[in-house]
């Protein structure tokens, strides 16, 4: 049947963009056409197959119950096989019904940014697109692992493809030294997330050590382990926890670094330095949800544990991490001016948001909120780009203004995706993800009272909603709004067709798709399909009119202040902003001089890890150098020296007494012997001599050419020699 | 479906000999240390594949790859310094310019 077509073709998903990356990259390099045709073209067959999966997963009936698993022995070790293959259940269903469509989108949308068929057209054009090919590879990989293994492989071919793209200008050098080159941010991103890759590495290797195999179908989904290793000590380091929650806290740490979750946020903001297709496709919609999508993937481990009703703060970790992370990121963005730097704050608030939810157990309502999420945040990066690429790349909003009769495509797009993302009601995804996120939170907060996690999550995360929809007002009204403020600004061009479609038709998306996850309370007009689909097996969250009311109330409150702030009186050029007039009048001009870079936190690690690695290869240079290995080495030496001064006084007194006497007696013999050695003795000596002579300037010569290359020909042929005389005998 | 000894020992030695062919012939000295990388990883093949077919029972072959891996990586630091330091002092990554040897 059809449906057991598509899920058994399901691993070709990831083969397609591979493939094409591997032809681009040996091949077709210097075919700017080709490549982008072979790169789009993989991924319209990625997103036709997994969509056709997605559908196929809906089709069938108890899928959350009977995940479908196929997988094929990979490698042995020891006494454990691991496999690789894929596993269909609605969480990676989910996710495949936004990764492929999304990739897809950015694809198109980069012909047009990388300015094919413009005069500007980047000189690396076709490894480009190479590049997003592996990356769609590796994302598409984790979406469809069957373990952990296969998973945190693809999480890595990311994490190269983040390095590569964020460098991808690594050409680029600024006047301003302060200033981050793409070739320093790629850098920092690796390096960052590398150190929640380490807690990640360190998790699976737990977990495979109680467990002796990585596969989903043994460990995550087999109840009898779950309980097991909940009821199991973890090691003594963790205190009195149970191994489950430590192995999730350690894998966690993987999801703080991909999804840039406090403290290990520094590298996104930076991460702008990228082309912006990148920043909508790796930073906003794709890779930093793979961090969520670890964690909502984890979530039995720890639910068993909530169960079990053991008493770890696993949980309580990650809710307080995604909702300080949602909170301080939400106050930093509304500080900052460039137009991707607003993105990318309200991006690592959004990944907080979600990681709250998941920390407070709503498991529904936190993979609502990455589909939805994913859908609107790349429509909003899109759209920078697109206004980017129409003002000549100016990308200082107080430089912008007035470009919503020059681009209206950009601007009304925009529109649909900044209310989303403030979640405007009713009409807007955003507004029913984020909505159920708060919900659960309320209903959890009323259970156990204020001196719990739902509330402080519930608190921060209402307050972070306000402020999401105040940035999204001042951005908008500051870009859009208004008169132009530079020259750039004022000859602004719509951009072409291939960037402002896939704008529309994520815009679509951005305002339709949340009715899937409507409460089922509302009568008429939803079920909840999604959490049905998603998470039969959880309660659903009941409907709080309270909070809708809140939400909505906020929403429409934090875009009415950004509007009044910003809209109603568009800013001339070279005006202050409002807020920091206003803060200075307060005296919290230094508040928003901290928000503006960023609470100092890169700072604070280049004085304390930075500058503390440094200081430790100053200290390790004076102990060998100055403190303990030279200074012993000197000593010795002086040892040695005393004594063959000791020596030399030795020989000067008695030895050369003696020898002087023999000497003299030596030269009267030496008399004679010269006579027969200037005859006989010299003509030998000479005739060798020239010998020598002639094969070291015809032979050895020419062969010692001080090349070490030479030298290891000479000694491959010499063995091959000795080797063929070895067989021959 | 099994594939037999013969093929991993034709492929580590394919690798050994282009391994051992950049080494010869690059004249950029990361190059050949690329080209050293190849040679190790092809030695690494012969070990695990041997260790499959004759003694699967222990661990050894598998341990002893990891031992390459790690030696490996302290060759390429060093090896990579060695390449800085070089450039340093003489500007240039050519290994035909660097014939100190002969002095």
């Amino acid at each position: 049947m059809i449906q057991d077509f598509f899920i058994n073709i399901t691993w070709l998903i990831p083969v397609f963009p591979f493939l094409a990356f591997l032809i681009i990259i040996l091949f077709t390099q210097n075919n700017n056409k080709l490549s982008h045709s072979l790169s789009i073209g993989s991924m319209v067959l990625s997103w036709l197959v997994g969509w056709g999966v997605v559908f196929s997963a809906i089709g069938t009936p108890h899928l959350g119950e009977h995940p479908i698993q196929k997988v094929i022995p990979w490698f042995e070790t020891g006494t454990s096989t691991f496999g690789i293959g894929f596993w269909v259940d609605p969480l990676m269903a989910a996710a495949l019904f936004m990764v492929p469509f999304v990739c897809l989108m950015i694809f198109i949308y980069s012909v047009g940014y990388m300015g094919y068929g413009t005069d500007e057209v980047d000189p690396n054009y076709a490894r480009f697109f190479g590049y997003i090919a592996l990356f769609a590879t590796g994302m598409l990989g984790l979406v469809i692992s069957e373990n952990l293994l296969t998973l945190f492989m693809s999480w890595e071919i990311m994490g190269l493809c983040s390095y590569l793209l964020i460098g991808f200008w690594f050409q680029k050098n600024y006047d301003d030294p302060d200033k981050i080159t793409p070739r320093q941010a790629g850098l920092k991103a690796f390096l960052v997330t590398k150190v929640g890759d380490l807690f990640l590495m360190l998790g699976i290797i737990y977990l495979y050590s109680q467990a002796g195999t990585l596969s989903y179908a043994d460990t995550l989904f087999n109840h009898e382990f779950l309980v097991h290793l909940a009821e199991t000590p973890a090691l003594p380091i963790f205190g009195g926890w149970s191994a489950a929650s430590a192995i999730a806290l350690l894998i966690f740490g993987g999801a703080v670094g991909k999804s840039a979750q406090f403290p290990l946020h520094i590298w996104l903001p930076d991460a702008m330095e990228g082309p912006t297709p990148v920043s909508a496709l790796i930073h906003a919609a794709t890779m930093v949800s793979a961090g969520v999508f670890l964690v909502a993937r984890i979530f039995p481990l720890l639910n068993i544990v909530v169960e079990l009703e053991l008493h770890n703060p696993t949980m309580g970790i990650i809710a307080f991490i995604g909702a300080f992370t949602a909170i301080f990121a939400a106050i930093i963005a509304i500080g900052q001016n460039d137009i991707k730097g607003v993105l990318a704050f309200s991006t690592i608030s959004q990944l907080g948001y979600m990681i709250a939810a998941l920390g407070i157990g709503a498991y529904v309502a936190a993979t609502f909120h990455l589909i939805t999420h994913a859908f609107f945040k790349a429509l909003l990066f899109m759209g920078s780009g697109s206004v980017i690429i129409g003002c000549h790349h100016e990308q200082d909003m107080m430089e912008l203004g007035g470009l919503r009769k020059k681009m209206p495509k950009t601007f009304w797009t925009f529109v649909a995706g900044g209310f989303a993302l403030s979640g405007f009601p009713i009409i807007t995804a955003g507004f029913w993800s984020k909505d159920e996120i708060l919900a659960h939170a309320w209903h959890e907060f009323m259970l156990e009272g204020t001196a719990s996690w739902p509330f402080f999550v519930w608190l921060l995360l209402t307050i972070a909603a306000f402020l999401t929809a105040f940035y999204t007002a001042r951005q908008i009204s500051l870009t859009f709004l208004g008169k132009p403020r530079s020259h750039h600004a004022e000859h602004a061009h719509e951009t072409p067709a291939t960037m402002t479609t896939p704008l529309i038709i994520l815009a679509f998306f951005a305002l339709t798709l949340g009715f899937v996850g409507i409460p089922e309370e509302i009568v008429g007009l939803g079920n909840n399909w999604f959490h049905n689909f998603i998470g039969h097996e959880y309660a659903a969250t009941p409907l709080s009119v309270t909070v809708m009311l809140l939400s909505s109330g906020l929403a429409l409150g934090g875009l009415g202040l950004g509007w009044w702030v910003y809209g109603r009186k568009p800013l001339v050029q070279g005006q202050m902003d409002p807020v920091e007039k206003g803060m200075n009048k307060i005296r919290l001009g230094w508040l928003y001089k901290a928000m503006q870079n960023r609470f100092y936190f890169d700072e604070i690690y280049r004085a304390t890890f930075i500058d503390g690695s440094v200081k430790l290869a100053d200290i390790l240079y004076d102990f060998d150098y100055h403190w303990v290995i030279d200074p012993i080495v000197n000593l010795v030496a002086r040892i040695v020296r005393g004594i063959s001064e000791f020596s030399n006084k030795f020989d000067e007194k008695v030895v050369d007494a003696l020898v002087n006497i023999t000497g003299l007696s030596g030269v009267k013999l030496a008399e004679l012997g010269g006579i027969t050695d200037l005859k006989v003795v010299d003509g030998f000596v000479n005739g060798v001599a020239d010998v020598t002579g002639w094969i070291g300037e015809k032979v050895l010569r020419p062969i010692q050419t001080g090349k070490a290359q030479n030298y290891l020909l000479i000694l491959l042929i010499s063995m091959l020699a000795i080797i063929g005389i070895y067989l021959v005998y | 479906m099994s594939i037999p000894l013969n093929w991993y020992l034709v492929l580590a030695a394919a690798l050994f000999s282009i391994g051992i062919y950049g080494v010869l012939s690059r004249r950029n000295a990361i190059g050949i240390l690329m080209g050293i990388e190849l040679m190790l990883n092809a030695v690494n093949i012969n070990l695990v594949a041997f260790w499959r077919f004759m003694d699967p029972g222990r661990l050894t072959g598998q341990v002893f790859a990891l031992f390459v891996f790690t030696v490996a990586a302290a060759e390429v630091a060093v090896g990579l310094a060695l390449v800085i330091a070089i450039y340093r002092n003489r500007d240039t990554v050519v290994v035909e310019e660097i014939d100190l040897l002969k002095e």
